[in-house]
């Protein structure tokens, strides 16, 4: 039996429009992941372009949109996605295309730098490691295994409108990640920057990017958490306002 | 096309040229960052995407949290030990003593290393570690992040890197060396992946930060990436590599998939099994069992397999035994190892063991270098360096790893020797070192191999003879070797030289023309296979991870040395071991038994 692939093709030298190309494809006997699949179709028609490295779901490069839903190509097994004996394969939504399956992330990684994704801490360390509790450390558990593949941020309406302004799922599941580090002094900063009607108050709660992440984490419960912080805060500096008119 | 040469293409001038954005890359240019020095980090992929990400069990570094008597003289003397006395003392003495404030840098960087009760860095219990140079059992020395040890490393260190403001040129590819007249490296030439644009990245000091080539083999843990690029170039620049011969297989890939399952898994107490649910390796390593070096425990494997006692239908592969850990454990310690033994063993490690089979996974060889990077070239008796050219990382060999690497020492490698060869170029850049400009010609040579592919409108496709390659190599080249079938795959490796310089690149379009990249890859490979085929031949002797059943003994007397590969007339030399560490007595070689 054979199934049938759709790939979204555009090499921006030949093409004036993006297309979708259709492949006929043998249906394997055991299921493989969507990469293999792909790089099994590149042998015949090694002009398909895409990005991958590790294979196993930790690089974050071969995020792409799998029948309409985004997702890692290598940990993705075929029999989960394919539908009819039917499977489409787009670039991620919402970012320029490059060529095929390539998107330019350079708004995605702009966004990331903007949070200042490093530790800051300005006391210095005599001696050894800054310590930390086991308590302390499990508040890390969720953030940091982020990959940076996209698959969240791509898929969000909001981000999909303000790409250059909303901070997006992933770069705010890092801010959070550092907010919540007990190595960490700078959280007051950190809150402030992202105090405009934009950086984090044009998540909506879609959810879109809980759904999407392939690796299972929750970036609007920590977009949740940064909220219920600079409300509170606020809510202090109302106090301190208050205070100081009374 | 147009033909490609010095007066068409365009020059990026920098001071320092680090090939690579994996954790050797990023740790040379996180120390090169505050010199004032124009630094660029040239990588094939987002940083991010390194190899260096896949990483898992720890770094491993005498940091005295699991144990307040721990000393770095018994981590040198299990890493000498493990070397099978091919490491350098001289660089596995710094590695191992600088290692802690390597490790704490890493920690005030923001790593999130797991936790003991009192707040110290957690550390598990690693293959080939003791206590008491050997003579104090198990001991617990490898800093971890769960088992995400390596994508913690990784983006701490990319994190820290935006934090400095370094310059990155990301999904460029660095294709050839640039030599000039005095045979110094002047740089390389490497063009866009996204555009097409093909530069001459001029440079007063390059360093090659590739990282392995474990996709010379059919079967490996290795990313898709790991194509040698660095060892590639430098092979056809006619610079050697030395002990090629070594290659780590990881006792525990997933069968059938190949991705890594951490020797951590172990070190918290789970055990390999054979198709009878026999502990065995507790019959090859009484003492050590499971923790013995890996070399040991993968040829353990191989044996019980090739006796009958494999597990599955076809025999072939046995189970990694984890159950009886509970999910508390295995969530907290270990939840890398299950989500991935989910998705590619279709098994819950709760409840069932993991089919694994030893994987190719680690290659010990690499440029040869002293402890600042400082690559040296073919010579007759003394050392002497290649003006411009500087290595770090599993693309080099410094030699901290010998014959066969201990688990953890990968990582402590990667900043160790990246912070060192950082802060060396610097010194060495201040104080008037460089390289004199290459000319015309130089650049126009380092472009032809690249023409020549471009210029292709026949020939051999990639991929056909990608999987030749790897399965020459896997079939002949593999945990067990032969004198007779080496001279076999030596002879098939000779037929695909004929393709690899004849390759059609179907694709010749500019934008993130991946058949481009993947046809130098295969280049690249080649070399590494090559050079690794002809090493393995030649050594005459069975050592760490390379084991000849025709020379099953370690021969002190003739291989008591690194081998050097000189690519250009094939040969193998020999260069000698160091065994002269400033602040200990050496470690002098004894039987090696676990």
């Amino acid at each position: 039996m054979t199934i049938s692939i759709n790939i979204y093709r555009y090499n921006p030298e030949k093409d004036k429009f993006p297309y979708m190309q259709s492949f006929e494809f043998e249906k394997p006997k055991r299921d493989i992941m969507v990469l293999e699949l792909l790089n099994q179709l590149k042998e015949k028609d090694p002009t398909i372009s895409y990005r991958r490295s590790c294979r196993e779901g930790v690089c974050g490069s071969d995020g792409m949109n799998i029948n309409g839903k985004n997702g890692l190509a290598c940990i993705t097994p075929l029999s989960s996605v394919i539908k009819k004996n039917k499977l489409d394969l787009r670039p991620l939504p919402g970012l320029p295309v490059v060529r095929d399956l390539v998107v330019d992330m350079t708004e995605f990684y702009a966004q990331y730098e903007k949070i200042k994704p490093f530790l800051q801490n300005d006391t210095p360390v005599d001696i050894g490691e800054r310590l930390q509790s086991p308590e302390d450390r499990d508040k890390l558990d969720g953030l940091y295994e982020c990959i940076l593949c996209a698959c969240c941020s791509t898929s969000c309406p909001s981000f999909w409108w303000n790409p250059d302004k909303f901070v997006g799922p992933a770069a705010l599941l890092q801010a959070y990640r550092f907010i919540a580090d007990s190595r960490d002094t700078k959280t007051a900063e950190r809150l402030q920057s992202l105090s405009d009607p934009f950086s984090v108050y044009r998540c909506h709660g879609i959810m879109n990017c809980v759904s999407v992440c392939p690796k299972g984490l929750n970036p609007n419960e920590a977009i949740g958490e940064i909220k219920s912080m600079l409300l509170s805060n606020k809510k202090n500096q109302n106090i301190i306002t208050s205070d100081k008119a009374g | 096309m147009n033909i490609l040469n010095s007066s068409n293409i365009t020059t990026l001038e920098f001071d320092v040229l680090v090939i690579g954005g994996g954790g050797s890359g990023m740790r040379t240019s996180l120390e090169l960052a505050k010199s004032g020095l124009k630094t660029a980090v040239v990588s094939k992929v987002f940083p991010t995407r390194s190899h260096t990400v896949s990483a898992q069990g720890g770094i491993t570094c005498a940091i005295a949290s699991a144990d307040p008597q721990d000393d770095w003289r018994w981590h040198m003397y299990d890493t000498v030990k493990g070397s099978d006395y091919i490491g350098d003392q001289d660089a596995i003495e710094y590695m191992c003593s600088e290692g802690p404030k390597a490790v704490f840098e890493l920690e005030h960087m923001g790593l999130p290393f797991s936790r003991t009760e009192n707040g110290r860095i957690y550390q598990r219990p690693f293959g080939g570690q003791s206590k008491d140079f050997g003579k104090g059992g198990q001991a617990a020395r490898t800093c971890a992040a769960a088992d995400r040890t390596g994508h913690a490393l990784l983006h701490t260190l990319y994190q820290n890197n935006v934090k400095e403001g370094s310059n990155f040129l990301n999904e460029w590819f660095a294709v050839d060396l640039v030599l000039n007249q005095l045979k110094e490296v002047t740089g390389v030439i490497a063009f866009s992946i996204e555009s097409g644009e093909v530069a001459y990245l001029k440079s007063q000091a390059t360093v090659l930060a590739t990282g392995g080539a474990g996709r010379i083999y059919s079967s490996t843990t290795n990313a898709l990436i790991n194509t040698g690029d660095g060892l590639g170039m430098s092979l056809r620049a006619g610079i050697p590599a030395q002990d090629m011969e070594m290659w780590q297989f990881h006792p525990t890939g997933i069968y059938g998939a190949g991705s890594l399952v951490t020797e951590g898994c172990r070190g918290e107490g789970g055990y390999l099994i054979n198709k009878d649910g026999e502990r065995f390796m507790e019959r090859y390593a009484p003492n050590a069992k499971d923790l013995a070096g890996r070399d040991v425990v993968a040829r353990s494997m191989v044996l019980e397999i090739l006796e009958g006692r494999g597990c599955g239908d076809e025999k072939d592969h046995v189970f990694l035994k984890l159950d009886h850990l509970g999910a508390d454990v295995l969530n907290a310690k270990l939840p890398g190892i299950c989500e991935l033994s989910r998705t590619f063993a279709a098994v819950d490690p709760v409840y069932e063991p993991i089919p694994v089979v030893p994987t190719c996974h680690y290659m010990m060889g690499g440029t040869p270098t002293n402890i600042h990077g400082q690559a040296f070239k073919m010579s007759s008796s003394n050392d002497e360096y290649i003006p411009g050219l500087f290595s770090v990382g599993e693309a080099a060999c410094v030699s901290v790893h010998g014959a066969n690497r201990l688990g953890g020492n990968s990582l402590l490698d990667l900043v160790v020797f990246g912070r060192a060869a950082g802060i060396h170029i610097n010194q060495a850049m201040k104080s008037g070192g460089g390289v004199a400009d290459a000319g015309k010609d130089d650049i126009d040579k380092a472009l032809h191999n690249l023409n020549i592919l471009n210029e292709s409108s026949s020939g051999y496709e990639v991929s056909t003879v990608k999987k030749e390659l790897q399965e020459v190599m896997q079939n002949y080249f593999g945990v067990f070797r032969r004198g007779d079938y080496m001279e076999k795959g030596v002879a098939a490796l000779n037929g695909i030289r004929e393709k690899i310089e004849n390759l059609h690149l179907i694709d010749k379009s500019a934008a993130f023309n991946t058949n481009r990249v993947e046809a130098i890859e295969l280049q690249n490979l080649f070399e590494v296979a090559e050079a690794t085929a002809i090493s393995s031949l030649q050594r005459t002797e069975s050592r760490g991870a390379h084991a000849r059943e025709d020379y099953p003994d370690r021969d002190d007397e003739n291989w008591l040395c690194h081998s050097l590969y000189d690519p250009t007339t094939k040969s193998l030399g020999k260069r000698h071991v160091n065994f002269e560490p400033s602040q200990v007595e050496a470690f002098p070689p004894k039987v090696r038994t676990y």
